[in-house]
Parts: structure tokens; sequence; C-alpha cells
């Protein structure tokens, strides 16, 4: 019942949050809308079970990618012309509701096999470790990928941003 | 009423179509890249859902939701370097003023 109570007060302040990211003029404000949209859904991850996934959402969403993006809107001084829409407004709202219509419906007909009854949720920090780096089976080759991935776009990022 | 999969996968489903209308209607560059973002986290919410109550013994759909976060990390760094590039040398970040490559 508390799960409930947590899922459906997390669902509409992320919603919400989520809108006033689309919908506000101003892009500072924008930006601080986005923050309380990643910790609802770091909330949602706990009513999941997720424990891990939420300390990682707070981390990096929230301490990492807020900072580089109110950074950028401070750089590029577009918080005084604010953040209009284009003339595309209307398709956009249209191709939108379409989209949220199709996947409701495929989401609402297709049969899933959940697990019945449900286990109870276990902390996973050791489990996602475990099926990280187990060698059969395990996605240790993606994750060297990934690591390089990273190193590539901090460079990159360096070189695109630097004063030449 | 318990939640179940279906709640969590419509609420994947309403925000990532506000994260496409975001895509569509903005003009600011940062304003894109915020709506990416609310898109991938919405991508995240389904994997973990899915991981919940389809394999809950598994833990694949956390470990796919990582590499996501990853992946949304580097986009995120990369996008504003290349909006910060641009602002230099254009002094806008109106994404219809940017029309270089078009023809």
């Amino acid at each position: 019942m508390g799960v409930a109570i947590a899922f459906w007060v997390l669902a509409a302040v992320s919603v919400a949050s989520a809108l006033a990211v689309v919908i506000t003029r101003d892009i500072f404000r924008a930006a601080l809308f986005l923050v309380l949209c990643f910790l609802t859904i770091a909330g949602i991850y706990i009513t999941l079970g997720a424990d891990f996934l939420a300390a990682v959402q707070v981390l990096i969403y929230i301490g990492a990618i807020s900072v580089l993006i109110i950074f950028a809107i401070m750089l590029t001084r577009e918080a005084q012309r604010g953040s209009p829409s284009n003339r595309l407004r209307l398709p956009a709202l249209a191709i939108g509701v379409l989209l949220l219509a199709t996947l409701v419906f495929a989401v609402l007909v297709t049969p899933w096999n959940v697990v019945v009854p449900l286990p109870e949720a276990e902390p996973t920090t050791a489990g996602i470790a475990a099926r990280l780096f187990d060698l059969e089976g395990g996605f240790v080759l993606p994750f060297e990928i990934v690591s390089v991935l990273l190193l590539a776009a901090a460079i990159g990022a360096i070189v695109l941003a630097r004063d030449r | 009423m318990a939640i179940g999969l279906e709640h969590y996968l419509i609420l994947s489903a309403i925000l990532f179509s506000i994260g496409v209308y975001g895509v569509l209607a903005k003009r600011n560059a940062v304003a894109i890249l915020m709506s990416i973002e609310i898109m991938l986290n919405a991508v995240n919410i389904a994997m973990v859902a899915f991981s919940r109550y389809i394999v809950p013994a598994l833990l694949t759909g956390q470990v796919f939701a990582i590499f996501i976060m990853t992946v949304a990390a580097a986009e995120a760094a990369v996008g504003l370097a290349i909006i910060i590039a641009i602002y230099r040398s254009r002094q806008t970040v109106d994404v219809e003023k940017i029309n270089l490559m078009k023809w």
C-alpha cells in the first residue's frame, strides 16, 4: 500500500515536472524542473527495488548532467531570450499524443509474462556486479567498450569546447 | 489497487512522449538536449520495470540501464560542448538559425 501511494505521488510529480520542462519559456527554470524530474525518477527506481540505480541516478543525472546543462545555459546567455516554441508546435503535439496513444495501446494489449508471486526486493549492488563481471554470459566486453566511449567523449568535449 | 508492470510502462510512455514533443517543438538547442535526457530516463524506467517484473533473478535490465546512463552522460558532454562551440562562432543556439549544412 505504501509503495502504491509512493508510486502515484512520484509519477504525478515526475510527469508534471517533465511537462514544465517542455512548456516553460524560462530555460533556467526548465533546467531546475529537470532536476526535480530526475529526483522523482530516482524515487521510482526505489519503488522498483533498484537501490543501486537510484543512487547512480542521483550521482550522475543530478550531480553531473544537470550541472553541465546549467553551465551551458549560463555560458550561452540564452536565459534572457528564453526558450520559445517553433512553428511546429501543433504538429509536434499531435505526434506526441499519437505516439503516446500507440504506446499505451501496445502496453495494454500485450500479454506480459509477469512473475507471480513477485519475489521480495533485495539489495541489488552485489547482484549487478556479479551479472556485469560474470565471465560466462556477462558484460565484460561492453563494459570495457563503454569505458573507452566515456574517455573518448571526455577528450572530445575538451577539444570541442576549447578556446582556440 | 496494486501497482503492476503496466503502470510503470505507461508512466514511461508518458515521459517519452513529453520528450518527443520537446525535441520537435523547441528552438533552443539546450532545451532539445534536456528533452532527450527525459526520453532516456523514460527508457530506463521501462528497463528497470521489465527487470523487476519479468526476470527478477537476472538483473539484466538494470545492467542495460547502467549502460544507457553511461551513454547519456557521454552524449550530454559532447552535445553541450558542440552547442558551446557553435555559440562561440555564431552567437546563437537557435536551431532554426544553425542551418550551415542545410541545402
